[in-house]
C-alpha cells in the first residue's frame, strides 16, 4: 500500500487512520519561522462520517486508504440492501444501511451515485446533487400564493419530508438539493 | 497551467509603497541599504529552515543574516583601526560607530518545503541591524517602523502588546519551560481535547512549537501587534543569552505577530564566536536526530565574529506577511506577482 508525506495532503485524499479509512477535508500547514512545521488537518471517517481535527508532524507519512469513488446507477432496495449497478461493467453490488445512510431519503428512478468503495465493499453513497420527485402528500395549495414566502412540509414517495412554498400541490414534481433537502423548483 | 498573476495590480501597487515607505523612515534613520549574496557555499544550520542546494554546490540564502553580519564585523573593524589600536571592535563608543552604520537589506530569500496560506517557499525578508542597540531598543525601533507604514498606508496605528514566552506557558502548564517534558505539554492537549502527534517524541522544542500555536496564539489581539520575547534558552538559535525580571535565564530574542501571524524574528546578536561554533554543532546533531542532511558551517561568519561584532540587535521582517496585514488580505498568493504555484 502506498504512502502519503505531509506535504502531499490535500482536500480528498484518502488515508488510513486508526485503522480506519479518512478523507482529508481541509489542511493547513503551521511552521514557526525558526520551529518545527506541523500539518494540521480535518479528516472525516469515512466509516462513521464523524469529522475530526489532526495534526501532524511535517515529514510524517501514513498509509492511503485504498478508498474509490465510481459512479454507480441506483436499481432496487430489497429493505435490507440497496443495490447498485455499474454502467460500463455491469457489475452489481449491494450496500447496506450504515454504507447509504440519509441518502435512502433520495434513491430512485436509476439516480446515478456516487459510491465510495473500500476494499471493494460500499462504504458510503452519495446521491446526486439534484433529484427531482413527486409529492406524495402534502396540504391543499394556496393558489395564487408566491409572495408570501411561507413553507409547508411535503411527504415524497421515498419518505424524504421536504419544506415546499405554499402554492405547491400534491403530485406536482419537484426538483430538490439533496445536499441541503431543500425545494428548488417546479418541474415542468 | 495559469500565465495570469497571483496578485491584482491594486495589490502591486500596495506592495511598491510598502517598500517605498520602508525605504524613506530607513533613510531617515540614517540605516544604510546593502546588498549581499543569495548564493553561499555555506548555509544556514537551523534544522527547521531547509536551504535550497543549486546543482554547483553553493545554496540559496534562507535570509541574509550572515554576510550582513560580516559587513557589521568588517566596517566595526574599519572604525576601530581608524580610531586607535586600544579600541577594540566590540567595544565601540559613540563618535566612532558613525563610521560603523547601521544596515539594512529587502532580499528574496528562499526555503524549501513551506508553502501554505502564510507561506511560499520564495519570499521576501526586511532585516534591518542596529548598532549599539540590545533587543528592547530594537523592539522601539520596529515599533517606530511600523507606525511609519500604518500612517503610509492611511491606517489606524492598532498597538502593540507585549508577551512574555516563559509567562504564557508558566500560566497554563504551571512550569517553566526549561522544567517540560513533553509528556507535561501531551496531557495537556488530551485535557484539552486537542491532537497531538505522536512523531513529536521527544523534542520537547517541537511540543513547545506546537503548544504556543494551539493555545498562546489563538489569544494575541486579532488586528493589532503583539511582541513575543524572552525565549527559552533551548530556542536561543543566533541571539544572547540573558535574564528576564525574575533573574531565569532567557534568550534575548523575540517574535512580532500581527493577529496570531508571525511577521518577524529578533535578536540582541550573538557576538560570542566559540558559543556560535557550538550552536552550530548542536543544529548539526539535531539535523542528523531528524535525518535531515547537514548543511557546510559559515566559517567566514564565525572569523567575523572572532574579529569582532560590535554590540547589536537585528531583525528580519516578512514583507507579505506585512503587506497582508496593512492591507487585509488573507492568503500570502494575494500579495505575490506570481506565487509559488505559478512560479
Amino acid at each position: 500500500m502506498a504512502n502519503y508525506g505531509t506535504n502531499e495532503f490535500k482536500g480528498g485524499l484518502k488515508i488510513m487512520l486508526d485503522g480506519d479509512p479518512h478523507s482529508i477535508v481541509s489542511n493547513e500547514f503551521v511552521k514557526p519561522g525558526k520551529g518545527q512545521a506541523f500539518t494540521r488537518t480535518r479528516v472525516r471517517n469515512l466509516k462513521t462520517g464523524r469529522v475530526v481535527e489532526r495534526t501532524f508532524k511535517s515529514g510524517e507519512s501514513v498509509e492511503s486508504a485504498d478508498v474509490m469513488d465510481t459512479s454507480m446507477q441506483y436499481l432496487y432496495s430489497d429493505g435490507e440492501h440497496w443495490h447498485f449497478m455499474n454502467p460500463e461493467t455491469f457489475e452489481q453490488l449491494a450496500a447496506d444501511k450504515t454504507a447509504v445512510g440519509d441518502a435512502a431519503l433520495w434513491l430512485m428512478d436509476e439516480a446515478v451515485c456516487e459510491v465510495t468503495l473500500y476494499n471493494g465493499q460500499p462504504l458510503a453513497v452519495t446521491p446526486p446533487n439534484f433529484v427531482e420527485m413527486t409529492i406524495k402528500e402534502t396540504d391543499p395549495g394556496l393558489r395564487g400564493d408566491t409572495a408570501t414566502g411561507g413553507t409547508k412540509p411535503a411527504h415524497m414517495e421515498t419518505g424524504a419530508v421536504v419544506k415546499v412554498p405554499l402554492f405547491i400541490e400534491e403530485g406536482e414534481r419537484i426538483k430538490i438539493d439533496t445536499r441541503t433537502g431543500e425545494y428548488v423548483s417546479r418541474v415542468k | 497551467m495559469n500565465w495570469q498573476p497571483s496578485a491584482s495590480l491594486a495589490s502591486l501597487r500596495e506592495a511598491a509603497r510598502l517598500r517605498r515607505s520602508i525605504r524613506s523612515w530607513m533613510e531617515r534613520q540614517q540605516v544604510l541599504e546593502v546588498l549581499t549574496p543569495s548564493l553561499s557555499r555555506a548555509a544556514a544550520t537551523d534544522p527547521h529552515v531547509l536551504s535550497m542546494a543549486t546543482d554547483d554546490g553553493r545554496y540559496l540564502h534562507t535570509s541574509p543574516e550572515f554576510p550582513m553580519k560580516r559587513l557589521l564585523a568588517a566596517h566595526a573593524c574599519i572604525a576601530a583601526q581608524t580610531h586607535g589600536d586600544s579600541v577594540l571592535p566590540t567595544q565601540l563608543q559613540l563618535p566612532e560607530l558613525s563610521d560603523c552604520p547601521d544596515i539594512y537589506q529587502i532580499a528574496t530569500v528562499f526555503r524549501s518545503e513551506e508553502s501554505g496560506r502564510f507561506h511560499n517557499s520564495e519570499f521576501t525578508l526586511l532585516e534591518w541591524y542596529r548598532v549599539g542597540m540590545d533587543h528592547l531598543q530594537l523592539i522601539e525601533d520596529m515599533s517606530s517602523l511600523l507606525k511609519h507604514v500604518w500612517l503610509a498606508f492611511d491606517k489606524p496605528w492598532p498597538g502593540l502588546e507585549t508577551r512574555r514566552y516563559g509567562e504564557e506557558v508558566h500560566r497554563r502548564l504551571g512550569l517553566w519551560p526549561e522544567q517540560l517534558d513533553t509528556g507535561t505539554i501531551e496531557q495537556y492537549f488530551l485535557a484539552a481535547g486537542r491532537s497531538y502527534p505522536q512523531a513529536i517524541a521527544d523534542d520537547v522544542d517541537a511540543a513547545l512549537d506546537l503548544f504556543m500555536d494551539e493555545f498562546v496564539m489563538p489569544e494575541f489581539a486579532a488586528d493589532a501587534f503583539t511582541v513575543l520575547m524572552d525565549y527559552p534558552v533551548s530556542q536561543s538559535a543566533l541571539a544572547r543569552l540573558g535574564q528576564d525580571d525574575d533573574g531565569r535565564a532567557v534568550a534575548q530574542r523575540f517574535e512580532l505577530y500581527f493577529g496570531r501571524t508571525e511577521l518577524a524574528n529578533g535578536f540582541h546578536e550573538l557576538s560570542d564566536a566559540a558559543i556560535q561554533r557550538e550552536r552550530f554543532e548542536a543544529d548539526l546533531h539535531k539535523r542528523d536526530a531528524l535525518d535531515v542532511a547537514r548543511v557546510p558551517l559559515d566559517e567566514n561568519l564565525l572569523q567575523a565574529l572572532e574579529t569582532g561584532l560590535p554590540d547589536c540587535a537585528g531583525v528580519a521582517l516578512g514583507l507579505e506577511r506585512l503587506h497582508m496585514a496593512v492591507a487585509q488580505h488573507t492568503h500570502i498568493s494575494e500579495v505575490i506577482s506570481f506565487d509559488d504555484q505559478r512560479a
